[in-house]
């Protein structure tokens, strides 16, 4: 067991408690429980909300995934990553004051909410709340196997104990504190991968003897790595582009991201975030990247792409330092997997249970239920990520691309384009589901671009076809 | 959908055409100096503090002047906006 790097860890969990527990007061006092604890009662300013946003966003694959293929393929990884700098403005300019103000008249606490009222359709929320359901917690499985993984290979714990405290972990304080905890603990989280990314790009600069020196080791074992196109000239222009919708623009279709964009308080916090979010996205994306370039004359020979970043964070800081600095990578995932907790949560009790089978239900209830239907939910997936059915794996690569496919029009032409209905919007999500996945399947990346791209538009010219052909005679409004 | 006319929408509009607008010059920035820069033989490359002048330019610089164009315009052209309607729920 390695003390120096677990006892910083530990002290991380504990900030995050304490967090939970301070949370859990606000869920308690609130006289609206739904919307303390699924929107945070509406109250995130700015540093919070730009911090969540990331932090959600931000997942598993930015600090240990991209690194690794950074390493691998060399600075192109890094241009590539460096696609998502967009979203930092872009999900809050493109969503922003109109989905906000829309979002409360409608009283919305969840996207499903919000697409309920604007379609006014039953197929509309049970296609959404289904697909929310399915997608996250299979994406949301995928990342607590990351957790543990990483929990197990720090500490030298076995696999299954690892993923037992990861899942105590998030589970305790998400049950208690709700949205305005896990937006909170994001914050936390983001300010350790902020530092902890600075910390490690320095040291790893220093240990590779600067800048200069590390490019000229890097041309001398393979110049394509300081081209734009991979290792071996396969990272196209045309593929490399195309992230600009899964990992760019397309996150505004994301519901973990949309949520988010109904629960700050003001204007100004909407103002501060987009400038704090767009410096620390790009920050993080950048430099967490060039760490894993920088790493290959350091350390060279590293077979398996995930273990360069917590081998160079060993390699070239203190163990006590390199304890923090991994703090980051857990606390990528752990705030990923919170979130997703909560919005499947979410999606069961108020998407489904409040709105169908039970509507009169009282506070009492829906209490009692959220906290129930969180926990349970938490159990599944540990369940689950001890022994991943093969189903679960394969529904979560379609998971992000899925549902990018599925709502970015929805949501976006729902708020921009008076003219949209239901019809257009069943059609776009249920052509952009499935297009994507017999796209994948069948002709993966059509012209040598992702194959997410094309589903996009199709679910693009399906939700305008489907609202000019099918005209919906409503002009009353909620 | 009857509130066609809230002046407060009409904010709202222009932001979000300002955010495409944004994304638009990020794209073209990122992709111009990458692969125009880039696609020459890396033997003939020159370096800016240590890194190829395509890297520095799309990925680095771009940043930054990203950084400082959303700066200046969330400052100066974003209006401050109340989100609560007449029922105010809180």
């Amino acid at each position: 067991m390695n003390w120096e790097v677990i006892i910083p860890l530990f002290l991380f969990l504990l900030i995050i408690f304490a967090i939970g527990f301070w949370a859990s007061g606000h869920v308690r006092a609130s006289s609206s429980f739904l919307q303390e604890y699924f929107l945070g009662g509406r109250e995130l300013g700015g540093l919070i909300l730009a911090m969540t946003m990331i932090a959600t966003y931000g997942s598993a694959s930015s600090f240990i995934g991209g690194p690794g293929v950074a390493y691998t393929e060399g600075l192109g990884w890094v241009l590539l990553s460096m696609t998502q700098v967009v979203t930092g403005y872009f999900v809050l300019m493109i969503l922003g004051k109109k989905f906000a103000i829309v979002t409360r008249k409608y009283q919305a606490i969840t996207l499903v909410d919000y697409l309920k009222h604007r379609y006014d359709s039953k197929i509309v929320v049970i296609t959404a709340a289904v697909s929310i359901i399915i997608f996250l917690f299979s994406a949301m499985a995928a990342q607590w196997i990351g957790g543990a993984r990483l929990i197990e290979s720090l500490t030298g714990l076995q696999y299954t104990s690892a993923l037992f405290i990861f899942a105590v972990s998030v589970l305790i304080y998400v049950i208690i504190g709700g949205f305005r905890a896990v937006a909170l603990t994001d914050t936390v989280q983001g300010i350790v991968m902020f530092f902890g990314t600075l910390i490690l790009l320095i040291a790893t600069i220093v240990a590779g003897g600067g800048i200069s020196n590390i490019m000229t080791d890097l041309t001398t074992e393979n110049p394509n790595l300081v081209t734009p196109f991979g290792s071996d000239g396969s990272l196209t222009p045309a593929y490399v582009s195309s992230f600009w919708i899964l990992v760019g623009v397309g996150v505004v279709g994301l519901p973990q991201v949309t949520i988010r964009a109904m629960s700050y308080k003001n204007a100004q916090a909407m103002h501060r975030a987009i400038i704090i979010g767009t410096i620390v996205v790009g920050f993080i994306m950048l430099n967490m990247h060039l760490i894993g370039v920088f790493a290959r004359p350091i350390l060279p020979g590293i077979e398996v792409g995930d273990k360069v970043m917590p081998m160079i964070a060993m390699e070239v800081l203190p163990p006590w330092i390199a304890g923090i600095v991994l703090a980051a990578p857990m606390a990528a995932i752990m705030s990923t997997v919170d979130s997703l907790l909560l919005l499947v949560s979410s999606a069961v009790v108020k998407d489904v249970y409040v709105n169908y089978i039970k509507p009169e239900a009282t506070q009492t209830q829906v209490k009692k239920l959220s906290f129930g239907v969180t926990g349970v939910l938490g159990i599944l997936v540990f369940v689950m990520a001890l022994d991943p059915p093969d189903l679960l794996v394969w529904l979560n690569l379609f998971a992000f691309g899925g549902l990018e496919a599925a709502f970015i029009w929805p949501v976006v032409l729902g708020l921009y384009w008076s003219r949209g209905n239901k019809y257009g919007a069943i059609a776009s999500m249920v052509v952009g589901v499935l297009s994507y996945i017999l796209i994948d399947s069948f002709y993966p990346e059509p012209l040598g671009m992702h194959s997410v791209t094309f589903p996009v538009l199709m679910s693009l010219i399906a939700y305008i076809a489907g609202s000019l052909l099918i005209r919906v005679e409503q002009k009353e409004s909620i | 959908m009857s509130k066609k006319k809230d002046p407060r929408f009409k904010i709202a509009n222009r932001e979000a055409l300002i955010g495409v607008g944004l994304a638009v010059f990020n794209f073209v920035w990122w992709f111009a100096f990458a692969y125009g820069l880039g696609s020459k033989s890396p033997e003939n490359y020159q370096y800016i503090l240590g890194l190829p002048a395509w890297f520095f330019y799309s990925c680095v610089l771009g940043l930054v002047i990203m950084v400082i164009a959303v700066s200046l315009i969330v400052k100066k052209g974003f209006v401050d906006v109340p989100f609560e309607d007449e029922e105010v729920d809180r």
